[in-house]
């Protein structure tokens, strides 16, 4: 490398050193002695243990916890994960007609998505209350029974669920975007060859869109899998009977509540590759159908 | 990078207009600042030192800073009068003495800041942390012990209630003394028992008494719970409620959670037996119907509570709920007493649960010696009559002044006080995977509370899954005494 090459490239690292530091000591340092804790007995105040990949083989031998955790999670995933993407893009189709005051609309689809999930989860607390709550006089007055929602197991995760949807604004704003980019070129043949409003939807928007429900899909198996503070506010200790006891309420258990952070970093690590799974295989399994325009 | 002269002509323009506001800026940060000293609201200025004295430009009066004194920073976990109660404390050891001076602290989730604070090397001098924890805080090395301390103070066992001695005392070393302690009794409502002496009185009940045995309990609480229209109104009686000490109604009953050292006995016959008077009420009552009622139910700290609102008639609490009554309820008629026993178990009458507040001193404290100081001075009998007074409990100590009985407002502290001189006090079990057990009881009385599984099954289950986890446990502790 030349001299001026050469100093080219230290003020380049000098200008982007505050990331680098930054990246190294707070992401890629944690992650890395993450992995090492993994395979330790480490309980944060002691110097860890070497104990190989006990840790590993605990989870998935003699814990029945991490299971129903697991299947908690993938359970609520299976659920939340088509509901509010098919609630986000029906949204967005709706929001998407020329329609006076068409923003205002949007603004008021969008901003329970920016209510904190504290504030959701406590207020979503009075809306499901079995006794006086909105929801069950709802059901009431329309001669449905009425569950108790945060106190029957089979109820607490459709809870969770319907609670989710109320943050589908984020999802529905990409999807938004996403339609904006659709060009009219192709509804307008569309038309010519005699589609009506579901014709071009299946055959103009959707395929149009497909990146970016391959996207938004990426993003809700990472956010449903790793769901944590509304149960955690909603239902203290994966109440009733563990039913919303997920995979990243255990981990944190685990970490700080019991002090095992070497068996709460192994947790972390299979949340890591499932995760990894799951987004490639999405991604491999949607190859032949997502359309990129520019490709 | 140079400015051209245009550009720092209106750069020094721009400095110019802004002294004015920044002036006025500084002078609002003086006076909030000063206003926040004297109000509480922050830190004092010592406490900030720490995290940098160029953080704080302002100078104070050596008077309240205690300047040239030695800073012993004191972690807590109470607020409201329950913190004011301990400053109490505080700012006389600090007015007492010119060497040591305590910056006093209140914060939430406080055993975990703690855990973190000391694995950073960071920790705070003195910790006010829950009972359960000593055991885990010791076996993890997080605590120190105050053996040496004590000895040289003269502190020791005799000063102090066993049950309340004991929990700071673990595998032969001291490493807490109480705080505050608290016992727990049968709350019951006079009022509802007077209003409905006639139904009490049918099913051969004295409306004028608690009961004294568990199956008259269960009496009382079917003749007190009310329903209208098929929905409970009024409940006599619910285990579930405020649902604190589901690990223990084994105990109730004589049984125990382990054996001490290395086994486990979730699933004794008298952990059983304790479950299944628990679901008895939910089959009696009907599972459904009870989680409706209860849903309706308001926030245990609020006018909304459910004894305080006359919605359950009995309740099993502890020694603060006088507190609570007197804010939110204070024209409630209320008693009590001591909470019943198995009639075939007269052996177990009198039967309290026992836990306190403890202070600790977290390993690599920087004064551990003057933490000691205060905390012998909160030990003093003048200091912790003064703490359990301002938090309206009683004192752990064997020694109590006729002022702390004269002047104590709750009219039943003195029966708080002697359940804990019995000889049938429970605490939590002494062992670093309370939490984890304890998460595992209450899944259990979950299940069982709402008809999912037999009491048998549910207590199987328990130890099935956490036997293992306590020899796992002690399999490390010998191994981490190895590497030592």
């Amino acid at each position: 490398m030349k001299g001026h090459s050469r100093r080219e490239l230290l003020t380049g690292l000098a200008f982007i050193s505050p990331w680098i530091i930054g990246f190294s000591v707070f992401m890629a340092y944690p992650i890395a002695m993450s992995g090492y804790y993994s395979f330790c007995d480490y309980n944060v105040l002691t110097r860890p243990v070497w104990i190989g990949a006990r840790n590993y083989i605990d989870l998935v031998r003699h814990d029945p916890l991490f299971w129903t955790s697991l299947e908690n999670t993938f359970y609520y995933a299976a659920l939340a994960l088509p509901f509010g993407m098919i609630l986000a893009l029906a949204l967005a189709l709706l929001l998407n007609a020329k329609v006076r005051g068409m923003t205002i609309y949007r603004t008021i689809f969008f901003v329970p998505s920016l209510v904190p999930a504290v504030a959701l989860g406590i207020l979503w607390l009075w809306i499901f209350n079995g006794d006086y709550g909105l929801l069950n006089e709802f059901l009431k007055f329309c001669h449905v029974p009425q569950p108790q929602w945060l106190s029957d197991p089979t109820w607490s995760k459709p809870a969770l669920v319907l609670t989710g949807l109320w943050t589908v604004g984020n999802a529905m704003v990409i999807y938004l975007a996403g339609l904006q980019d659709v060009p009219q070129t192709l509804y307008e043949a569309a038309e010519l060859d005699g589609a009506g409003w579901w014709g071009k939807t299946w055959h103009v928007t959707l395929p149009m869109l497909s990146p970016v429900i391959l996207f938004n899909l990426i993003m809700g198996i990472i956010g449903t899998l790793q769901i944590f503070t509304l149960p955690y506010v909603m239902f203290p200790g994966g109440s009733p009977v563990h039913s919303t006891y997920f995979y990243t309420m255990y981990l944190y258990d685990n970490a700080f509540v019991y002090l095992k952070m070497g068996y709460a970093c192994a947790m972390g690590w299979i949340m890591f590759f499932m995760i990894l799974g799951l987004t490639m295989l999405a991604v491999r399994l949607s190859s032949r159908r997502v359309y990129y325009g520019g490709s | 990078m140079s400015l051209d002269a245009h550009e720092s002509e209106a750069f020094l323009a721009l400095v110019r207009k802004s002294v004015g506001p920044v002036a006025v800026l500084l002078l609002l940060g003086v006076v909030f600042y000063s206003e926040a000293i004297t109000s509480n609201m922050m830190p004092r200025p010592d406490a900030l030192s720490r995290v940098g004295s160029a953080v704080v430009p302002f100078g104070v009066p050596s008077v309240t800073s205690g300047k040239g004194r030695i800073h012993v920073t004191y972690w807590e976990k109470w607020t409201d009068f329950e913190a004011q109660a301990m400053q109490d404390v505080v700012d006389r050891f600090n007015r007492s003495q010119n060497k040591i001076w305590v910056d006093y602290l209140t914060m939430s989730q406080i055993d975990q800041k703690v855990l973190v604070a000391a694995s950073g090397g960071i920790p705070p001098d003195v910790a006010g942390l829950y009972g359960p924890n000593v055991p885990v805080y010791a076996d993890d090395n997080a605590v120190i012990p105050l053996d040496s301390y004590c000895k040289k103070y003269g502190i020791n066992k005799s000063q102090y209630i066993p049950a309340f001695w004991n929990i700071g005392f673990y595998k032969g070393h001291v490493y807490a003394l109480p705080s505050t302690p608290a016992s727990v009794a049968l709350h019951w409502n006079k009022a509802i028992f007077a209003r409905y002496a006639g139904r009490l009185r049918a099913a051969g009940l004295d409306p004028t008494r608690p009961p004294r045995t568990l199956e008259e309990l269960t009496k009382y609480a079917d003749a007190l719970t009310i329903r209208e229209n098929g929905k409970i109104v009024i409940a006599g009686f619910l285990p579930a409620e405020p649902g604190w000490w589901n690990w223990a109604w084994g105990d109730w009953f004589g049984g125990h959670l382990w054996n001490g050292r290395d086994r486990l006995t979730a699933n004794s016959p008298e952990n059983i037996r304790g479950f299944t008077w628990v679901q008895a009420f939910s089959k009696k009552y009907g599972p459904q119907a009870v989680q409706t009622f209860r849903s309706g139910f308001g926030n245990f700290s609020s006018p909304q509570n459910a004894f305080m609102t006359g919605k359950v008639a009995m309740e099993l609490q502890g020694v603060w709920m006088y507190n609570f009554i007197t804010k939110f309820a204070p024209n409630l008629k209320w008693g009590v007493a001591p909470f019943p026993y198995p009639a075939d178990r007269p052996d177990l009458k009198n039967m309290t649960i026992a836990d306190e507040d403890v202070l600790c001193i977290p390993r690599g404290a920087r004064h551990p010696a003057a933490a000691f100081q205060f905390i012998r001075y909160v030990e003093s009998q003048q200091g912790m009559e003064m703490l359990c007074m301002g938090q309206r409990k009683f004192t752990p100590l064997i020694k109590v002044s006729p002022w702390f009985w004269k002047h104590h407002p709750n009219p039943y502290i003195r029966l708080f006080r002697d359940l804990t001189l019995g000889k049938n006090v429970v605490a939590t079990p002494q062992t670093g995977i309370w939490s984890q057990y304890n998460d595992e009881l209450n899944n259990a009385f979950e299940s069982v509370s709402l008809d999912i599984k037999s009491p048998k099954q549910a207590l199987d289950d328990v130890q099935q899954r956490m036997q293992p986890k306590l020899e796992e446990y002690l399999d490390l502790e010998r191994r981490r005494k190895g590497q030592k």
